[in-house]
């Protein structure tokens, strides 16, 4: 079970967050046209990597927080985590 | 019966106590402190069992964790339980065993005719025989291996004992409580780290218990007592026996199985039986210790053939003799200080070592006790069936590879050493890669992983001094890091003999002209010839022979055959072991019940259970409950005899006729608040939501990102920055995460808070033509008239006192409203307004009956917004505005979304009007065409119209726009009905929906 530094909580077990997919999907923006491929892209593909990724994660059972999280995928190592408007550098 | 092989004094057992168990149907006795296994051995019992395949009579291997052979069917108190290892299983008075995988008994097994037959049952037997014709698997070739198949019967029974789990954190954890796991903690404890010393045994002290060793002028035991004694009094350490940490995962989290009661004849008043322990430790100490391997001969599996290690245990623990003529067979010392313990009980061994001329002081001490020792002499195979009666044994050549002449000697059991290997399994887990190390043939842990370190006989350490020293180092290093005290320790003096260099040799080659079974795996039947049979055939990985000959897969995880596995492949291909590799590590080290992993969370604790502030009034009011999810609803309010369907009916026929009341507290309610709103709910709904004015409600649909339906309800604002969402019942934590997730990952720029209000509201829908008159009743200074609370109007009223919020609002189609109030006052709420609803004949109604309502009304509920569907499939793409964006909107522009043939909702009527359509039927155009006949939609929600009295359903149908005044058929395979039936709207009640606005 991983351990997961909660930005606002502290270390807290994985069972009180529950995942929420790939950090780094921007939706785009209202009212702008989007073309097929950037919505497919946006609603659809993710490239599902190996190794580090950068991840949301809501605290549910906690702060009730989406955080972000940055964790390797292959080996469950995390190696940083922010607040939803963190800026990851 | 006497325990003819106790002897007069010595071991840890308690001779005041004196326990009767039977075992298969005999009544024995043995001590407390015993084992099933010890106390059968002491009462001269070396058959316990038949071996997996071949049926063939099985012993005593070990004398824990790591036996192959003697798995039992365990009674107590009532109960049955299978997979017991007697080696493990600790004696309670009244304990009762049976042998398993034996019929009709253990000394007159008939499936020991495969052991006649084993030239036809090698590796991959069952894989090539059972392949063909198809049709005999199920009739016969199923049956036939599930009859032989199974260690054991498991209870058909409920399960009424208790288990329990618990979350612990630690700064140091320590598995194993050897010499090293004992230094590790004390030094640790002494520095006030946070210690947790875990033990699988009853007894602590690991391999101290039956060593020779001193250690600070104590005996090693002695030692180990005073150091557990001390570690009991602080109370920053936590000793725990019988519990075993069986699995290392993710960011240093270990699990522990604790035997809180198997060890007693029945579980302790509020005492579990078992006890699961999820532990958080900053680092871990594995202190596993090691498992000793056989030497593989002929015949090596006849009872009576054991581990030195175990002679010795048995011996020295349990004082037992597990024969008067052994036959000490090793290829290192390990095997002398075994001989020499017999010895030292009288008993005359004969040890055969497959050394030339090894020097230590362990083997002069032999030498000096008169033992018999023949050198460069090996077993050859054990002679006997049910019990070593003789060996033939031989002198071998220096390369290992001729055999001299064989000659017969007479034993009762045959003690091999072959050597230690590490038991690794925990680093393993923790994702640390293992290394070979050739002086000890084994594999041990590698660069660490986790917060990890491996001391002592479970790093290939087999020296006590070495092992103290570094453990003492380790406990104060790691703890100080964490405390930051530094309490210095001595480290005592250590007195033990020194060993020689131990024979790399593992297998004892076939005699001329002779064929012996040498088995690797003892518990599943895998010979050498097996293993060479899967070279053969070209399996080459290791992960591919363990699953084709089964090496290492049983029970006890191959923990004593697994290396010679990997020798034998080595030797064959020709590579080095460390080549070969060996098969991954997976969590359980041993079995673990399932009571365990499921703990507390079993029958009605397996899910929350959820209840309305109604609950007592149903209850008493005969309402029969249905689960909604995690919440208990009543499903109708039985009057008399009634069943569902009268009950469901009566009541959905008085709100069409009179007025009904209905619990709605189990709806999803969200309390939004904010400048922005009326934005948020802009973007999250589909419709249009800046211009809704206060006290007005809107029902809504909301959309997932790829245009499916996510959820629907009405949302009402309350003030001018201040709204009321409600959701469905199955989808209100959801939606709930759903708003959060936009309001602070998307548009942190909304100024919005949501929090769910769901358990802070009490609600109930009251419907039917006579509820305004009922409502005027209830709050008479309100104006809650046409005029004054019009259809999908909002206004807070006076309960007899208690402030309430009254929405028009209708799910049944009818004239309806909804009252809330705080949920402290819903049962108040809830009595007054069947109290002065009692003069317009209201009555309760549930689930059903709500079904009922909506469906005729075509209103859709979760079996048509079932993660498959888009507004357009519902009929409720009015409420899609083409004005503005919002989440989901971008798919609805899809191929398929817009495909002109879309599927819709339409009603559904059997032409005979009446036979219900069982939900989840397929309609299809005709009833006679080959299968797969093509679907053309499903039956979604069925009810019987009380308005028309037929039947009548929902569809979610291929091109229902253009259907409806067709016929077509529904047919459920399941049910096995075929019915013929006409589309109509769905629709079917009040089309024009004038009842909601009356």
């Amino acid at each position: 079970m991983l351990y997961i530094n909660c930005p606002h909580c502290g270390m807290r077990s994985q069972n009180e967050f529950s995942y929420g997919g790939d950090a780094s999907v921007k939706r785009p923006e209202l009212n702008k046209e989007v073309s097929d491929q950037e919505w497919d892209d946006f609603v659809y593909n993710r490239k599902s990597l190996r190794g580090k990724h950068l991840e949301l994660w809501q605290h549910i059972s906690g702060c009730r927080q989406w955080i972000k999280v940055e964790r390797d995928t292959a080996t469950h190592e995390i190696f940083r985590t922010f607040k939803a408007d963190e800026e990851v550098a | 019966m006497t325990q003819a092989f106790r002897i007069e004094n010595g071991g840890l057992i308690n001779r005041e106590k004196k326990l009767s168990f039977k075992f298969n149907g005999k009544t024995y006795f043995g001590y407390e402190g015993d084992t099933l296994a010890s106390a059968l051995l002491a009462n001269g019992v070396h058959l316990v069992g038949r071996s997996f395949k071949y049926h063939r009579p099985r012993g005593f291997f070990g004398a824990g964790v790591d036996e192959p052979y003697a798995v039992v069917q365990l009674y107590r108190n009532g109960e049955t339980e299978p997979n017991i290892k007697a080696t493990e299983q600790e004696l309670f008075e009244g304990l009762e065993a049976k042998s398993v995988n034996c019929w009709p008994s253990v000394n007159f097994d008939i499936g020991a005719i495969n052991n006649f037959l084993r030239i036809f049952l090698p590796a991959g037997f069952y894989y090539k025989t059972f392949m063909w014709p198809k049709s005999f698997w199920y009739r016969i070739y199923e049956p036939f291996i599930r009859k032989a198949a199974g260690l054991g019967v498991a209870s058909t029974k409920h399960d009424n004992e208790r288990y329990e789990h618990k979350y612990e954190y630690c700064d140091l954890l320590i598995a194993g409580s050897g010499p090293s796991g004992l230094a590790g903690a004390y030094a640790a404890a002494k520095n006030g780290a946070k210690v947790i010393l875990a033990e699988d045994k009853p007894r602590f002290g690991g391999s101290l218990l039956t060593s020779d060793v001193n250690i600070g002028n104590q005996s090693g035991k002695d030692w180990a007592d005073g150091i557990v004694a001390e570690l009991k009094t602080m109370p920053n350490v936590v000793v725990k026996n019988r519990s075993q940490i069986f699995g290392y995962y993710d960011h240093n989290m270990l699990v522990m199985s604790e035997k809180v009661s198997d060890h007693l004849p029945s579980t302790k008043k509020y005492h579990p039986n078992k006890r699961l322990w999820y532990i958080r430790a900053k680092e871990v100490l594995i202190s596993s210790g090691s498992i000793e391997r056989p030497i593989v001969f002929g015949n090596n599996d006849t009872p009576g053939v054991m581990l030195s290690s175990a002679a010795k245990e048995y011996l020295k623990v349990y004082g037992v003799l597990v024969g008067r003529k052994p036959l000490v067979f090793t290829n290192n010392d390990s095997g002398y200080e075994t001989a020499i313990e017999f010895k030292k009980h009288g008993v005359d061994p004969v040890v055969l070592d497959s050394r030339k001329n090894p020097v230590s002081e362990i083997i002069d001490e032999a030498k000096n006790l008169g033992i018999n020792i023949k050198n460069s002499y090996v077993v050859v195979a054990a002679q006997g069936y049910k019990k070593v009666k003789s060996a033939d044994i031989a002198s071998i050549s220096e390369d290992k590879k001729q055999l001299g002449k064989i000659e017969n000697v007479q034993c009762d059991c045959i003690c091999v050493s072959g050597f230690w290997t590490p038991t690794i399994h925990l680093a393993s887990q923790s994702g640390n890669k293992t290394k070979f190390k050739e002086e000890i043939d084994a594999f041990v842990p590698g660069q660490s992983k986790q917060n990890e370190i491996t001391l002592g006989a479970a790093n290939g350490v087999f020296s006590l001094e070495e092992t103290l020293k570094t453990s003492f180092t380790a406990g104060s290093e790691l703890s100080k890091k964490i405390t930051e005290n530094d309490n210095k320790i001595a480290i005592p003096n250590v007195v033990e003999k020194k060993s020689s260099q131990h024979d790399k040799f593992w297998c004892v080659p076939l005699p001329k002209g002779k064929n012996y079974k040498r088995f690797l795996d003892f518990q599943n039947d895998v010979a050498v010839s097996d293993i060479e049979i899967a070279l053969r055939e070209g399996y080459r990985s290791i992960e591919h022979v363990k699953r084709y000959t089964t090496l290492g897969m049983a029970t006890d995880q191959g923990k004593t055959s697994n290396l010679n596995g990997l020798q034998l492949v080595s030797e064959i291909e020709n590579k080095v072991v460390p080549a070969v590799g060996h098969t991954t590590f997976r969590p359980p080290y041993t079995p673990v019940s399932i009571g365990a992993i499921v703990g507390r969370e079993v029958g009605k604790h397996s899910k929350p259970t959820r209840k309305s502030p109604m609950h007592s009034w149903h209850e008493k009011n005969n309402a029969v409950f249905v689960d909604a999810g995690v919440w208990l609803r009543p499903r109708y309010y039985r009057r008399g005899n009634e069943n569902l369907f009268e009950g469901s009916k009566r009541e959905a026929k008085n709100v069409r006729t009179n007025v009904g009341v209905c619990d709605v507290t189990t709806l999803g309610k969200i309390d939004i608040k904010g400048p922005d709103a009326a934005e948020l709910l802009n973007r999250v709904y589909t419709n249009s939501w800046l211009k809704l004015p206060v006290g007005k409600a809107r029902y809504g649909v909301m959309l997932r990102e790829d245009g499916i339906v996510m959820d629907d309800g009405t949302t009402t604002r309350i003030s001018e920055n201040h709204y009321h969402m409600t959701t469905t019942t199955a989808q209100a934590a959801n939606v709930l995460s759903h708003l959060e997730y936009y309001l602070q990952l998307v548009w942190p720029e909304l100024n919005v808070n949501v929090v769910s209000t769901t358990e802070q509201w009490a609600g109930a829908a009251i419907a039917g033509p006579k509820s305004r008159d009922l409502l005027q009743k209830l709050f008479p200074n309100s104006d809650v008239s046409n005029g004054g609370l019009p259809f999908m109007g909002y206004m807070e009223g006076d309960l007899f006192g208690v402030k309430a919020r009254i929405y028009r609002i209708s799910f049944s189609g009818e004239l309806a409203y909804e009252v809330n109030v705080e949920s402290d006052y819903g049962n108040f709420m809830w009595e007054k307004i069947i109290e002065v609803g009692e003069e317009f004949n209201i009555q309760p109604y549930g689930t059903e009956a709500l079904s009922t309502l909506r469906i005729e009304m075509g209103h859709v509920a979760g079996s048509e917004l079932d993660g498959r569907t888009i507004p357009f499939d519902n009929a409720l793409e009015g409420l899609v505005s083409k004005k503005k964006d919002f989440i989901g909107k971008r798919s609805l522009q899809r191929s398929a979304f817009i495909a002109e043939d879309r599927q819709r909702i339409v009603g559904v009527v059997p032409l005979d009007k009446q036979t219900s359509i069982p939900e989840g039927s397929h309609l299809v155009k005709d009833d006679k065409a080959p299968l797969p006949n093509p679907k053309l939609g499903h039956i979604s929600a069925s009810c019987w119209s009380v308005e028309y009295d037929n039947p009548f359903s929902l569809a979610i149908l291929k091109d229902g726009k253009n259907m409806i005044g067709q016929k077509l058929f529904a047919m459920s395979p399941l049910k096995n009905k075929v019915i013929p039936v006409e589309i109509v709207s769905s629709h079917y009640v009040d089309p024009k929906g004038e009842r909601v606005r009356s």
